[in-house]
């Protein structure tokens, strides 16, 4: 006999082991794909997964094969139409040209295709990720910063009437009646039932007399016992438990400031909105409490939302210095240093005003910097000029901070490509405080 | 519904005995279904079947059947996961489609059928593998020899236990070497040559525990290697020694995986036990591949004539045979050799061909076929002769006894032979008088599995010494094994044995 089985209801992803040893094994040629697709992609496809290429080298699976160019061999085709015995044909060009019915077309690892499969959304960020980290968060937010939380925790017998479980209450007084043999509803119910049937008819003869009074006993008896057998005891009543945890708190708030003056161009803006886009994936991947706040600015700043940040048309002149203080305003509004591990990433071309520029310093070195555990400035230079030449102006009057603060860190890019590079130098894993001081 | 519409339903049921009516199918209908083939394949075509268990399975489970060479259960290997990997890819852009079914030959028999197939196809695929692929594997002489149906789940299961409890005490990385260098040697890891024993997962495993205790109780420092203050003795009760040797190690060896896992001084008892399993798989799926073409001819030809008895018993409409009919031209469709699409002989266009042959030659035999085949022609009891074939041939006796000169005609078939050093090739014989014979020798001799693929075996070994390990590779007809993937193999049983090892090319 047949047996039919619906195997749909499995549980899906049965590949899902292998399939993370494969990605494990071509893990830096997968790196290498994933940084090229960063650098050409669109800006709204960065983070989509999808297909990638890898060279298939170090995936080949070598077995020993026969020669195809080597000795004799007989092989057996269908199809003839135009030779008989005897006839001799001019070898096709290239892979031996039909090559007989031993070939196997499934053959691993042959030749230098390149072997190229689908990523999904969470490997490539993975990928894209992989040993990035906000720094300092670790230290100083999931050490210290511990938030109590209730956490269901099973059931008590005391506890406020909110709490009250119904259903485990209810099981326990079951348990009780059941045990104290509580004479149901039902069963009282039947036996006057009998009695009021016994009762309706006239002629009653001796023994349904005696029925009738026994019944009327026993019913008797039997409420006695339901009243003395409380359907719902205190003693049954059970509450739900909730019991406080501390939960490490893992709150950042990001600070995205942009200069979007005229002296920005559509090359300069789209870099930095790069750089963005790969914070903004960054964040939203790693930390599952984290905060945006983008703030554009030009001759004055404004906090905006995300899609006004990096589609929207403004432009003006170039006062830096009005950005940070709109950071300041909106951090002290909203983000008490307390509970909020504050970041922050500026992105320019680097033109100010050089009293602006002072202004700037200052503000970072005595307002900002202390405040926030994390600043990173980057400057778009221009696409050829070469990196190592001093930078502009902002860059400049930053240069000196370097020193200063530990925690702010600057860089250059000029090219699409170099963004993610610059990204990773910026965010990458920091040695142990012991090592850096 | 209003009157007019349930006449035409009505109409579309004479007497109300078809199964099923339109695409859509649900379990009752399958079971149905499945009862009318059961009745045809017994009755009529006399199989002999293991209990069946047909699954539902969606096209992402028949991807991961896919990549763990369609078993419902595997070990962990990073190639499977590149197998998925391909085959998703390859699936999501459309380029291949997936298989209707998948038949494990285990008992009870196990076939995968995917969701999306239609209620015809459902037929198709139940009346294909339940009843054709399952026959097969029961009756088929190198499946009851080399292969152990009761036992290959729990013996996987237990394979995927072992490597899993492996990567947890030694590590990934350490696995996975060691199942690499396997699998680069599991073409040489099966046994072609001596009688099968009879194969017992269960007992295996039995043996295997045994093995351990065994080994605890009784240490032996069979592999030292330190010669220690022994005196000096004569060189040729040296040699005589080596001899004795090597007589132990019972050379040559077909089996590289069986000796390696027996015979290696650096292997770890756990290692060898991953050899051991390799080897099984590799064994387990040995008969597959010299029986694909009768395989895939005895279960096409039985879903051929399935679902046309079906069809005459009114137990089908005549549109659900027509859908049917139309995938299995498609299955079994074969391309000339000039045919931008041609890669070799399609098993199943060839396999049904030659079974259908068959039971025509029983049936309606010409005097062409009285003279070639005085045995079977004009038999009444074509399913008994079908039923013998299938339980005694293999791909290459098949050829050489049932290719008839009627279908080496039909396939326009021509013998070519191919010298390397020739800028051409020779055409031998093609479909006439002269050339029948020769054509179908040497098409059954490249269905020889063996033949097709690289005889390797072991030749010399020290345990001690050095500790050389020598490989032969006894060419046919000049062939030497290819430089692609050699270097990269011999690295692997390098790795395996510890020591060095090279291979010879000796003319056979």
């Amino acid at each position: 006999m047949a047996q039919f089985v619906d195997r749909r209801l499995n549980p899906r992803d049965k590949s899902l082991g292998n399939r993370q040893r494969f990605l494990r094994r071509i893990r830096s040629e997968v790196k290498r794909a994933v940084d090229k697709a960063v650098a050409e992609r669109s800006i709204a496809d960065v983070g989509k997964g999808g297909s990638v290429s890898i060279p298939s080298d170090g995936i080949d699976e070598p077995q020993f094969h026969l020669s195809r160019d080597s000795g004799e061999r007989e092989f057996v085709l269908p199809g003839n139409k135009e030779f008989v015995a005897g006839d001799s044909i001019d070898k096709p060009k290239g892979k031996g040209g039909g090559g007989g019915a031993g070939r196997d077309p499934g053959a691993a690892g042959r030749g230098e295709d390149p072997f190229s499969f689908a990523l999904t959304e969470a490997e490539f960020l993975d990928i894209l990720f992989e040993d990035l980290e906000l720094p300092d968060l670790v230290k100083t937010s999931l050490k210290d910063a511990k938030a109590k939380e209730f956490r269901r925790a099973g059931y008590s017998s005391d506890g406020t009437t909110p709490n009250l479980a119904v259903l485990r209450t209810m099981r326990v007084s079951m348990g009780r009646r059941l045990a104290l043999r509580r004479p149901s509803a039902s069963e009282v119910e039947k036996l006057e039932q009998e009695l009021e049937a016994l009762r309706a008819n006239s002629t009653v003869a001796m023994a349904e007399r005696q029925r009738i009074v026994h019944l009327a006993r026993e019913i008797e008896r039997l409420k006695r016992r339901q009243r003395a057998i409380p359907f719902l005891d205190p003693i049954d009543v059970r509450y739900s438990r909730f019991s406080p945890v501390l939960v490490p708190r893992a709150k950042a708030v990001m600070f995205c400031l942009m200069d979007v003056s005229a002296s920005m161009g559509e090359r300069e803006k789209e870099l930095a909105k790069r750089f963005f886009i790969l914070l903004h994936l960054f964040l939203k991947r790693k930390y599952e409490r984290v905060e945006i706040v983008f703030i554009r600015h030009t001759d004055e700043a404004a906090e905006v939302d995300e899609q006004e940040f990096f589609y929207g048309r403004e432009t003006g002149g170039t006062v830096v210095s009005s950005a940070l203080k709109a950071m300041m305003a909106v951090r002290e509004a909203r983000y008490p240093t307390g509970d909020w591990n504050v970041y922050c990433a500026q992105a320019s071309d680097g033109d100010n005003s050089g009293s602006d520029s002072r202004e700037c310093v200052a503000l970072l070195s005595q307002a900002l910097l202390p405040l926030v555990q994390y600043y990173a400035y980057i400057e778009i230079a221009d696409e050829d000029a070469p990196l190592d030449r001093s930078g502009k102006e902002l860059w400049r009057a930053y240069a000196g901070l370097k020193e200063v603060a530990p925690g702010f860190a600057m860089a250059r890019v000029a090219h699409r490509a170099d963004i993610y590079p610059v990204f990773r130098k910026l965010f990458a894993k920091q040695p142990s405080k012991g090592a850096a001081s | 519904m209003t009157t007019a519409s349930l006449e035409a339903t009505h109409a579309l049921h004479p007497g109300g005995k078809l199964l099923f009516d339109g695409a859509e199918w649900d379990f009752q209908t399958v079971r149905r279904v499945y009862d009318a083939v059961d009745a045809i394949a017994r009755d009529e075509l006399g199989l002999d079947i293991f209990p069946n268990q047909i699954e539902i399975i969606s096209a992402e489970q028949m991807l991961d059947a896919y990549s763990s060479v369609g078993m419902p259960l595997m070990y962990a290997h990073w190639s499977y996961g590149k197998r998925f990997a391909r085959d998703e890819a390859l699936y999501r852009k459309g380029y291949t489609a997936l298989a209707y079914e998948i038949v494990i030959n285990s008992n009870p028999c196990i076939s995968y059928c995917m969701e999306e197939n239609t209620m015809a196809m459902q037929t198709l695929v139940i009346a294909h593998a339940a009843f054709g692929h399952n026959h097969f594997f029961k009756n088929n002489y190198l499946f009851q020899q080399w292969t152990d149906p009761a036992g290959i789940l729990d013996y996987l299961d237990f394979a995927k236990r072992y490597v899993a409890t492996c990567e947890e005490r030694y590590g990934v990385e350490a696995v996975e070497r060691t199942l690499d260098a396997a699998h680069a040697l599991m073409g040489q890891g099966v046994f072609r040559y001596p009688r099968a024993p009879k194969i017992n997962l269960a007992e295996y495993e039995r043996r295997r525990r045994e093995r351990i205790e065994r080994d605890e109780q009784d240490y032996r420092d069979l592999w030292r290697t330190v010669p220690g203050g022994k005196p000096a003795r004569a060189n040729d009760a040296v040699d005589e020694e080596a001899r004795e040797r090597k007589r132990a190690l019972r050379l040559p060896e077909e089996n590289l995986l069986y000796f390696l896992e027996k015979n290696s001084p650096k292997l770890r008892n756990w290692q060898r036990e991953l050899l051991r399993i390799v080897r099984n798989v590799a064994q387990y799926f040995y008969p597959q591949r010299q029986t694909k073409l009768m395989n895939e001819g005895c279960a096409t030809f039985v879903h051929y004539t399935i679902v046309n008895r079906l069809y005459d018993k009114g137990l089908i409409s005549e549109g659900a045979l027509l859908e049917i009919l139309h995938s299995h031209a498609n299955v079994i469709a074969q391309f000339d050799y000039n045919d931008q699409r041609f890669s070799g002989f399609n098993p199943y266009a060839l396999g049904f061909a030659m079974v259908q042959d068959i039971r025509r030659i029983c049936e309606a035999p010409t005097a062409e076929d009285r003279e070639w085949f005085p045995a079977i022609a004009g038999r009444e009891d074509w399913p008994a002769v079908l039923r013998d074939v299938w339980a005694n041939y293999r791909d290459e006796s098949f050829i050489r006894q049932f290719l008839s000169p009627r279908l080496i005609r039909r396939f326009r078939m021509f013998a070519l032979a191919d010298k390397a050093s020739d800028p051409k090739v020779h055409v031998e014989a093609i479909h006439d008088a002269e050339g029948y014979r020769r054509v179908r020798s040497k098409l059954a001799d490249s269905y020889d599995v063996a033949a097709s693929e690289p005889d390797i075996q072991v030749v010399e070994a020290d345990a001690l010494g050095d500790r050389p390990l020598v490989l032969r590779h006894t060419m046919r007809n000049g062939v030497t094994l290819a430089d692609l993937g050699k270097d990269a193999t011999l690295r692997h049983i390098r790795w395996l044995w510890g020591y060095d090892v090279r291979v010879e090319e000796k003319a056979g």
